[in-house]
């Protein structure tokens, strides 16, 4: 049982209180009745599944109920940091370097009802 | 010697630490026997010169005690205290005894002296491994049926009980610092070191007390005291020590990620008659900071033919038998080894009076000081010599040994063989954590390479080979005060062999064993090879070695050595299995825990759930919910009641408990338009005290729900979902409105539990309640179908929706959960005298399938859109966004051939479809027929007076009229394509 941290009540909680919601920065597109069939296919079907580091959604459903996306090696389910919904996708050469603690936030900004789509 | 019969006529007087006074009466195969109280069934058994305690697998071959510790693979045990707490496959290495325990051989028939299956034996050549595999593929039918029933019952390992399970099994959460696995020597250093920091640490150990292998070791000396006594004294100051605790009997199991360990504590399966209260065992789930693993190290066997008989077993077990035990393993015990550990166990025997005649040492000049004293005992050494092979049957009788550089075979009489091929480092726990295990070239062996995790090994299962530098490690590990403990002595796991012996080489036939419990040899694995198995993952399967419940804990090395040499590759090259929870069998009771009956899943009752019950309605799950199913009066089956319903709620008025509904409150300026994005409706223009049917799609245009929205105020909807949709559909809603659309005011609360709901349906419906409802005007004039009020019924605050789910003009009353019970037993009293009858989900079921009104889930099923459904209507023309807008859009979503959904009335009208029958256009077709369609709905409808059923069929809508064919195993039933509503079609009873 991993055990995650929440960037919204800022503690390690077990996962038992989280649900994975796949991939992150999967953006929907704003006009999306006139996409085209293939960025529409690309949108709803097609996924990254690395082996490495993945950009992915989690839920604390039995705890705050806010959505937050990770940084999590596939391999070793390790968690390189996780941040707020709506917060651009961190810099991990500069995690992996070691030069931004993993726990730090990089914007302060009201994130809760920022617009994922936007970023 | 001095024999001691009073506990086994192979017990010792004076020896080992066990107390001659304390007898214990058990059982084996029905024999009475006595052991000592701290016996192990295995220690108990030799004791009583018993070593013939199971057969093999495979050939049925008899099997005796290899070992003294979990990774025994052969003496697999039933044990039974009652017919409900019967546990088969237990180790008699672990289990210990009590007094009457009843303990039983497995997998042999009649009796275990005498088995039938032992043929299998003497047929051995015709069943070399991969043999299952090729033989009993064909004909397909004939795996299930015959072959598979008939190996089982043959080659199995013990049965399982047929009686559930009544033994309690407890669980908890622990959270540590330090997490030390194994209370040798090592461990138990480790364990002071960080206990002197004042850090919270568990230490755990499989055994029943400390000690490791101090606890056969004879010349050990820790801290001036010898090994074992130095182990005891350790275990009492941690045991004293409030920041320690420690759990023996208690095996690390399973290593997960983020240093999460699972630990099962065995409680009471050594106790004679455990408290009633008491569990059988606990599952710990330990968080720790940091883990130390001091697992030590499993000595391997010798592998040469017939190495497998009883009386044959690992040197370090002989040396436990008797030094703990105080039990000899034989008279005259014979040696074979590859390393210098055998020695000392060859040593501690002939000390206390056993017969050794000789150690056959398959190095051609080993010189070592152990040698020596073995030597000076006048044990008779016969070095660069092997053992070609064991004789006897039931119990090695003999060993015929032969040297290395050719000459004459001679035999040595025995009557037990303690054997040793050298140690293989515990990395079990190691590899789970996702550690990299490293090939040690020098000596043979893999050892933790590179950690995952926050873990370290110490000791013998880091390959720390010297009892002080073993020490000094752990000190280091502990993270504690290092102050010196001096230590001396100690077993050399360094040195032996791997793979076959002299005798049991390429090309050679003999039966030496790599795999007991599974019953792999040596010529297996080199079979395998030889078919095109190249990987160490493809031959292990092909010759399932390592996969039987000890997971190769002493045969893997050996199986990879064999493997490499018949390929011709460095072992490292061939590779080695990762290793898998759990370490060791744990059983289902401890795992399922207290998820058992009531506590497996939460049950949801409905406010009124206890009505329901006084009036004798069975429940029908759905999810977690229990639902009243029907009401049945006296004399009355399920069909008569709910014909009986039915008919009432059309005649006069029916009462239903909706409760279970889904509920979401949605709040804020900006409800509607996120309703507008959430359901295929328009909201926006919904009037206040209004409802709307709505379809809520996923993304890709397949319904995920539905249900009426009520519109309470401007900024205030009162949405329902279906029973069991309600905890998605709030996900689902959560993640629109965070991640897609946060720029959206509103606020979503699930409501379920707060209101209880009772439909009153059926054309007296407004009359029986009417005299309730204060401040509600129930006129069709100021209160239409698909309206929405605030009020008061029977003085309690009420949401009062007039809906339908039945095609009747009703109510869905909904009061504060609290009230529910009252309220239904006012509107119930008041509608007696009206005829009102309580029914339940099935005539819900049939009512609403008379009107043609869909249920999420079962007419539907992920692939249907609104359009296959009937359902066009209800997407909202002007609309430029909704969740599912551009799916709906999708090619296939709009061509021709979709299934859709239709009605179905069978020809002869008194036929009921069964739900889920595959529906062809020409029943004459040859078999396979082409399926274009299927049930998904089907009644008896006493309102028709026929049967009914709804169904998703190719194309149907264009099919109204058709004749379809339903073929059955009774026959073909024929059925007309027909409109989704039987009932009521123009709808005018919803405004009576
Ligand atoms: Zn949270």
């Amino acid at each position: 049982m991993l055990l995650i941290k929440c960037p919204y009540c800022e503690e390690e909680r077990p996962e038992l209180e989280f649900r994975n919601a796949g991939e992150a920065h999967l953006v929907r597109n704003s006009s999306i009745i006139e996409q085209s069939d293939e960025d529409f296919a690309s949108f709803l079907y097609f996924r990254q599944n690395p082996k490495g580091l993945q950009f992915e959604r989690w839920r604390h459903i039995h705890g705050c109920g806010r959505f937050f996306n990770a940084v999590r090696d596939s391999v070793s389910d390790k968690f390189l940091t996780v941040y707020k919904a709506g917060e651009p996708k961190p810099d991990v050469e500069a995690l992996l370097a070691g030069r931004v603690p993993s726990d730090a936030e990089p914007v302060k900004r009201r994130a809760p009802r920022t617009k994922k789509a936007e970023l | 010697m001095v024999h001691s019969t009073h506990s086994g006529s192979n017990r010792i007087a004076g020896v080992g630490r066990l107390t001659p006074a304390k007898t214990v009466r058990f059982t084996f195969d029905g024999q009475n026997l006595t052991g000592l109280e701290g016996d192990t069934l295995a220690s108990a058994l030799i004791a009583n010169g018993i070593h013939l305690v199971g057969r093999s697998f495979k050939y049925h071959r008899p099997r005796g005690i290899l070992s003294a510790g979990s990774e025994e693979p052969n003496a697999l045990i039933d044990i039974e205290r009652d017919k409900s707490r019967k546990q088969p496959n237990v180790r008699a290495t672990v289990q210990e005894i009590y007094d009457g325990l009843k303990a039983k051989s497995q997998n042999r028939w009649p009796s275990l002296t005498f088995d039938i299956g032992a043929i299998n034996d003497v047929f051995s050549p015709m069943l070399p491994a991969g043999f299952y595999y090729k033989t009993f593929m064909w004909p397909k039918f004939a795996w299930k049926s015959i072959y598979e029933p008939k190996i089982r019952a043959a080659a199995g390992l013990g049965v399982v009980p047929g009686e559930p399970d009544t033994d309690r099994y407890s669980n908890r959460f622990a959270h540590c610092d330090v997490l030390v696995v194994g209370a040798g020597a090592a461990g138990l250093a480790a364990a002071l070191s960080a206990a002197s920091t004042g850090a919270q640490v568990i230490l755990c150990d499989e055994q029943s007390e400390v000690g490791g292998a101090l606890r056969y070791e004879t010349d050990v000396k820790i801290d001036g005291l010898s090994g074992y006594d130095w182990a005891v004294a350790t275990y009492a100051k941690l045991r004293g020590m409030a920041n320690v605790r420690v759990l023996t009997r208690t095996t690390a199991f399973g290593y997960y990620a983020q240093n999460f360990v699972s630990l099962v504590e065995r409680i009471s399966d050594h106790l004679s008659r455990p408290a009633a209260e008491m569990p059988r065992e606990r599952l710990w789930q330990v968080r720790a900071k940091k883990v130390v693993l001091a697992t030590g190290a499993i000595e391997r066997h010798m592998v040469f033919a017939n190495n497998d008989r009883p009386g044959i077993m690992l040197a370090s077990a002989a040396r436990l038998f008797l030094n703990q035990y105080g039990v000899a393993v034989g008279r005259k015990v014979g040696v074979y080894t590859a390393n210098d550990s055998a020695y000392a166990a060859a040593i501690d025997l002939k000390r206390a009076g056993v017969d050794v005649p000789v150690i056959v040492d398959t190095r051609d000049s080993p010189s070592s000081a152990v040698i020596e004293e073995a030597r000076s005992l006048g044990i008779d050494i016969l070095t660069g010599h092997a053992v070609y092979s064991a004789g006897g049957k039931r119990r090695v009788s003999s060993i015929s040994i032969k040297p290395n550089n050719g000459g004459n075979e001679r035999k040595i009489v025995v009557d037990a063989l303690i054997m040793s091929a050298g140690w293989t480092p515990s990395v079990h726990l190691f590899s789970q954590s996702r550690g990299k295990v490293a090939w040690d070239a020098a000596n043979e062996r893999f050892l933790p390479g590179t950690y995952a995790q926050d873990c370290i090994s110490i000791g013998a299962c880091n390959g720390t080979d010297n009892l002080q530098s073993a020490i000094d490690e752990a000190l280091v590990a502990g993270g504690g005060q290092t102050g010196a403990l001096a230590a001396t002595g100690g077993t050399n796991w360094i040195s032996g062999m791997i793979g076959s012996a002299p005798g049991a080489g390429a090309n050679t036939t003999v039966k030496a064993f790599v795999d007991f419990q599974n019953d792999v040899t040596a010529k297996d694995v080199r079979l395998a090879v030889r078919e095109g198995m190249h990987s160490i993952e493809h031959i292990k399967r092909f010759t399932t070695n390592g996969m039987a419940t000890d997971q190769g804990k002493t045969s893997n090395l050996h199986g990879l050595a064999i493997a490499a040499e018949a390929l011709d590759k460095p072992i490292p090259a061939v590779g080695l299995t990762t290793f898998r929870a759990p370490f060791t069998p744990v059983t289902f009771g401890a795992i399922v825990n207290h998820a058992r009956h009531d506590l497996f899943d939460p049950t949801r009752r409905t406010p009124m759930h206890a009505w329901h019950e006084a009036q004798g309605a069975p429940f029908e799950d759905v999810g977690q919910w229990k639902r009243a199913w029907y009401y049945p009066q006296a004399g009355e089956d399920m069909h008569a009641a709910v014909n009986r319903e039915c008919v009432a709620v059309r005649n006069h008025a029916g009462i239903f408990d909706a409760s279970t509904l889904g509920k979401i409150e949605v709040v804020g300026p900006d409800s509607a338009k996120f309703l507008e994005l959430l359901y295929t409706n328009p909201w926006e223009k919904l009037g206040v005290g209004r409802c709307r049917y709505g379809i809520m799609l996923r993304e890709d245009g397949f319904i995920y729900d539905d249900g009426v929205v009520g519109r309470l105020a401007e900024d205030r909807f009162h949405v329902t979902t279906t029973t069991g949709g309600a905890p998605r559909v709030m996900h689902h809603m959560e993640d629109y409105l965070q991640t897609e659309f946060p720029h959206l005011n509103v606020w979503l609360t699930s409501t379920t539990e707060q209101w209880a709901v009772i439909a009153v349906q059926g054309p007296k419906a407004r009359e029986i309640i009417a005299p309730l409802v204060e401040g509600i005007d129930l006129s069709n004039e100021a209160m239409p179908h698909m309206s929405v009020r605030e009020g008061k019924i029977c003085g309690v605050p009420t949401r009062l929706f007039r809906m339908s789910f039945t095609g009747e003009a009703g109510y869905e009353i909904n009061v504060p959960a609290d009230y529910g019970k009252a309220v239904w037993e006012a509107v119930y009293e008041q509608g007696k005298p009206h005829g009102l009858t309580p029914y339940g989900t099935e005539t819900m079921h049939v009512l609403r399938a008379e009107k043609g009104y869909i249920i999420v889930g079962q007419d539907t099923d992920g692939t249907v859109t609104p359009q296959d459904a009937g359902l066009t209507w209800a997407i909202g023309k002007n609309k430029t966004d909704y969740v599912g807008i551009r799916g709906l859009l999708r090619r296939d979503l709009v061509s021709d051939g979709r299934k859709q959904l239709v009605g179905l009335k069978t020809v002869d009208p008194k036929v009921v479809l069964e739900e889920g029958a595959q529906i062809v256009a020409n029943p004459n077709q040859p078999v396979p027929m082409t399926m274009i369609g299927h049930v998904t709905s089907s009644y008896w409808s006493e309102n028709c007076g026929r049967s009914i059923a709804l169904a998703l069929v190719i194309d149907g809508t264009k099919r109204l009229g058709e004749r379809l064919y339903v073929p059955m195993p009774n026959g073909v039933i024929e059925v007309e394509v027909t409109g989704m509503v039987f009932f009521d079609e123009k709808g005018e009873r919803l405004n009576g």
